[in-house]
């Protein structure tokens, strides 16, 4: 371990302040569920909510979302599996959400307001949407 | 050995003190410790009761029946050979020193230092701390050389109430450990 200096821990502590709003809900609207089943995660859904992550920040956005995992959404055949619940927008669930396309996700549907019409695979249970 | 160091800080805190300092200095031959603070002192008749482990002032912590602190720091001092000196006056501060004689059988164990400090510091109140570490090059480890302050630690991890803050500042000291 290196010595840290009082501007790395300055640093560090911010870093930690941003990894931890990610996971805080209370007034953030727009919630990005990654599928974390065995079955996501064998297709790859670690490295998903990373980039998912990274986009988030990229975009700016890390403020207004809640980035989660959950189990399998039972959609193991189109792993791995998105869900995003964002006020405006439909809710909706993306498959086939490799790394390379949770970027094209957090631009399309969460910046452009679009949806990204060739990974659509299903809507959300029905008893969780607002109605 | 931290332990009797954290006592004796605590001392210095619990004496009103508006400025703390702790240096730890280590070499091959010896540890030598001072712990000074501008508190409310001691008259020659306290410092005197202070090395009897069944006297407290019974207002710092109610209904507690001994202060153990300088008593067994002294007791473990002169077992390891080492010595020790408490110069205080009344309304002006206190200063502990002490040296542990690291060839001694019966010199303690140094113990977590970045817990230490992370002790010290955490004590509540305003007052400003500054610890000095110092570790001239021995046969097992590298030198050491810095410096902390209170109030700077304080504003970089966001204060000591919360947890995080509290591991973000022994990651820090830890990394200040290491050779």
């Amino acid at each position: 371990m290196a010595k840290m200096t009082l501007e790395q821990l300055r640093k560090l502590r911010e870093e930690k302040r941003q990894e931890l709003s990610r996971r805080e809900v209370e007034g953030k609207e727009i919630q990005l569920i990654v599928g974390m089943g065995t079955c996501g995660i064998a297709a790859g859904a670690k490295q998903t909510f990373d980039a998912i992550v990274d986009a988030v920040k990229e975009f700016g956005l890390g403020e207004e979302i809640v980035i989660r995992q959950t189990g399998c959404m039972g959609l193991c055949y189109v792993e791995p599996t998105v869900e995003v619940v964002a006020p405006g927008m439909p809710a909706v669930i993306y498959g086939k959400m490799t790394s390379d396309t949770a970027r094209d996700l957090v631009r399309k549907h969460l910046v452009e307001h679009k949806l990204l019409d060739s990974h659509i695979y299903d809507r959300p249970a029905v008893d969780i949407i607002k109605k | 050995m931290c332990d009797f160091i954290l006592d004796i800080v605590q001392n210095a805190v619990e004496a009103g003190a508006g400025r703390v300092s702790l240096d730890l200095v280590e070499d091959d031959a010896a540890l030598r410790v001072t712990v000074e603070d501008d508190g409310r002192g001691m008259s020659p008749e306290e410092r005197r009761r202070a090395l009897d482990p069944f006297y407290t002032d019974g207002t710092k912590h109610r209904g507690r029946k001994v202060g153990l602190g300088i008593p067994f720091l002294v007791q473990a001092v002169e077992q390891a050979g080492g010595r020790w000196s408490i110069d205080s006056e009344k309304g002006k501060g206190s200063r502990v020193s002490f040296v542990f004689p690291k060839g001694n059988v019966d010199c303690p164990p140094l113990g977590d230092v970045p817990g230490l400090f992370v002790s010290a510091l955490c004590f509540p109140g305003s007052h400003e701390m500054a610890i000095r570490r110092r570790r001239t090059k021995t046969a097992g480890a590298a030198a050491l050389d810095y410096e902390l302050g209170r109030g700077e630690i304080a504003e970089a991890v966001g204060g000591f109430e919360r947890g995080s803050s509290l591991a973000l500042l022994r990651e820090y000291l830890e990394s200040q450990e290491t050779d």
